[in-house]
């Protein structure tokens, strides 16, 4: 973490009634960051994202933009812009309308607002719409007006609820590449509110992941997805396997553990773990298991009987129940090598590597 | 099986549906027509083709009283009902409270409350007052009777106001005044403008409540009421019934077709990500 953040959010508390919306939130958020916030719907992501914005009002605790308390500070004095999830895009404005709507706050001469309007359409490739009104675009031009709307402004910070969720797939991956794209040229610190993790690990340098108005990891997507710190984490990310192991030693950041099936096993001590009873949730991610073909050998497998098998296109998960698991392994395999020709019922060899496995709070 | 083509439709629905027309507008088709007819009374054949009668308001003054009256109860109310309509349309339509059904009943009710019992209880409630009877009495009858009509037509306009808009224009920097002005003004606009329309046609055509409540002034409808007991007087009636008859029609006109544009154009912004 760089040691001076664009955005600190310190201990913020969110109430409405009793009702706690935003629980101990703490976060840092660097400049030129692309950031995002990852949770399922009403784990708080809006309200966090809009608090930083100046929409709602922390109950408790500090936020500060670029060094500055913003606390009372109202939305239209902050360094921030913001794409709503439904756009917002005024309709009895057009397109540069919408677009100049904040620079003429700034008084600029109008050869210069021409130059930034145009400018910012450029960016967003809608230079030849300028005349349009609202209710003649597209759902993913309106997106791009509303970016443009706010990128405009170059403000340190720009917030996105959502912006993405209202389109049809195909554009919204296209979308993705270009916001990513866009953050890179401006260099303007982003703040994505998605609860879609393909997105988020797709696009963003950092993820918070939030549930229950708390936040449950805050890492880069690599080490999200590969170390997740709970259970819950491990499986709104993607899904995994679990299991219960016996912990056979603990150290300050290493715990081993014995695995029913995957043999004794040492991986690094999640934050905030607590042994249970001497027993550890263990985890492995559905494609970190390989179905091992013909006589080929693996110094760690386990094998079991085929119990359900799920078609995908470019890969099939096999249900796999192995004995001595209380829940049968699910594997994620390329089609590649005719993983989508297994018979049910049939049984088959799994090759894993032990770095694969991960202790996971609970 | 009749279930899978709908009710089957009747040979006899376009007669009785051209019957209903009929009955509905051929009175009042007859209005304008005896109002060019030279002759003072109003049965056929007609008599040709006069515009004397049009001319003759021009000369009648107390006509032209009566005409400065309605002008000045109708932008009264039609402002009045309009400001009080903006201010609970807004309440209904942002804000969630205690008792909100109930209080939309109460202000849409007179819609349906007998006139004449309402502009008794308002007599006597102004007459207990000691107020005297005026214009001013006209108007506060009048909006009591015009704000359902006013509110309808805003409510379904604030309705289709997305609050985004408003913090999307806080979050560019606009105060919240330059909100009002930039944004919040223009995009309800419409709605304010067809329920000015709507509360000013209603307070033209109203009769009951300025009947009662006028005392001696007396708005357009009260003026025509008095004019029916002299025979003499019915074709210089007819033409100004015909006269408020049209600017009525071209007043609801003008406010549907603001109301509908409008709302084509939220409806269009809406259906993006519904
Ligand atoms: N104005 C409010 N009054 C009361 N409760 C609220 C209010 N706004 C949000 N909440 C509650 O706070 C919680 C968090 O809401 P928030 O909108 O931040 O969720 P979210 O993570 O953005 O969800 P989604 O993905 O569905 O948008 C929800 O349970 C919601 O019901
Ligand atoms: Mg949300």
């Amino acid at each position: 973490m760089p040691d001076k953040p664009m955005i600190a959010i310190e201990g913020v508390n969110k109430f409405y009634g009793i009702y706690k919306a935003l629980d101990n939130v703490s976060l840092d958020i660097a400049a030129g960051e692309f950031f995002s916030l990852l949770g399922p719907s009403g784990c708080g992501k809006t309200t966090l994202l809009r608090s930083i914005a100046g929409f709602d009002t922390p109950t408790e605790g500090d936020i500060r933009i670029d060094g500055q308390s913003v606390i009372g500070v109202p939305p239209n004095r902050r360094p921030t812009n913001m794409v709503f999830q439904n756009y917002a895009i005024f309709p009895h404005l057009n397109v540069e309308e919408n677009v100049a709507y904040g620079l003429k706050r700034l008084k600029l001469d109008a050869a210069e607002e021409r130059r930034r309007v145009a400018a910012a359409l450029e960016q967003v490739r809608l230079g030849h719409l300028g005349k349009r009104r609202a209710h003649e675009l597209s759902g993913g031009q309106r997106q791009r007006v509303a970016l443009a709307r706010a990128l405009v402004m170059r403000p340190k910070v720009l917030l996105l609820d959502e912006p993405l969720s209202a389109l049809d797939k195909k554009l919204r991956e296209e979308m993705q590449v270009e916001l990513r794209t866009l953050q890179r040229a401006v260099g303007i610190t982003f703040i994505l509110v998605t609860h879609d993790q393909y997105e988020a690990l797709a696009l963003s340098d950092r993820i918070a992941v939030m549930f229950g108005g708390q936040i449950a990891q805050v890492a880069t997507p690599k080490e999200i997805y590969q170390r997740p710190n709970t259970r819950q984490v491990a499986d709104f990310l993607g899904g995994m396997n679990f299991m219960k192991a016996r912990v056979t030693n603990e150290t300050a950041t290493r715990i081993s553990v014995e695995t029913p099936r995957f043999g004794g096993v040492t991986v690094d001590k999640p934050l905030g773990f607590v042994a249970r009873n001497g027993a550890a949730t263990i985890g492995i991610r559905p494609e970190r298991l390989r179905v091992l073909w013909d006589d080929a050998h693996s110094d760690f497998e386990v094998a079991g009987k085929v119990v359900d098998r799920h078609y995908f296109g470019e890969i099939t998960h096999l249900i796999v129940d192995i004995p001595g698991l209380e829940q049968p392994l699910s594997v994620s395999e390329t089609n590649n090598f005719g993983a989508d020709d297994i018979p049910v019922g049939d049984t088959v060899r799994l090759a894993y590597d032990p770095d694969a496995l991960v202790a996971v709070a609970d | 099986m009749s279930g899978r083509h709908g009710i089957p439709k009747s040979r006899w629905l376009p007669a009785y549906v051209g019957l209903y027309l009929l009955f509905l507008y051929f009175p009042i088709l007859l209005l304008p027509i005896f109002s060019f007819n030279n002759a003072s009374t109003t049965t056929f054949p007609l008599a040709g083709f006069t515009t004397k009668w049009y001319a003759s308001l021009w000369g009648n003054s107390a006509m032209l009283e009566a005409a400065r009256n309605s002008l000045i109860v109708g932008i009264s109310v039609a402002l009045l009902s309009t400001i009080l309509g903006i201010c609970a349309a807004r309440a209904l339509t942002r804000y969630r409270f205690r008792g909100k059904k109930p209080a939309t009943g109460l202000i849409m009710a007179p819609l349906f409350l007998p006139e004449i019992i309402v502009a008794v209880s308002l007599l006597m409630v102004l007459l207990q007052l000691g107020l005297e009877l005026s214009l001013v009495t006209v108007i506060l009858g009048q909006v009591i009777f015009c704000l359902p009509y006013a509110m309808s037509v805003l409510i379904s306009g604030f309705d289709g106001f997305d609050r985004s808009l408003e913090e999307a224009s806080l979050d560019l920097g606009e105060t919240a005044i330059g909100t009002f002005r930039r944004v919040t003004l223009p995009v309800v606009a419409p709605a304010i403008v067809s329920s000015l329309l709507v509360s000013f046609t209603v307070s033209l055509d109203e009769f009951i409540l300025a009947f009662f409540l006028s005392g001696t002034e007396p708005t357009l409808p009260v003026y025509i009421w008095g004019q029916l007991r002299f025979a003499a007087k019915l074709p210089g009636v007819l033409a100004l019934g015909s006269l408020m008859l049209l600017i009525s029609i071209l007043l609801l006109t003008l406010s549907e077709i603001i109301r509908r544009r409008a709302e084509h154009r939220l409806r269009a912004q809406g259906a993006q990500h519904a």
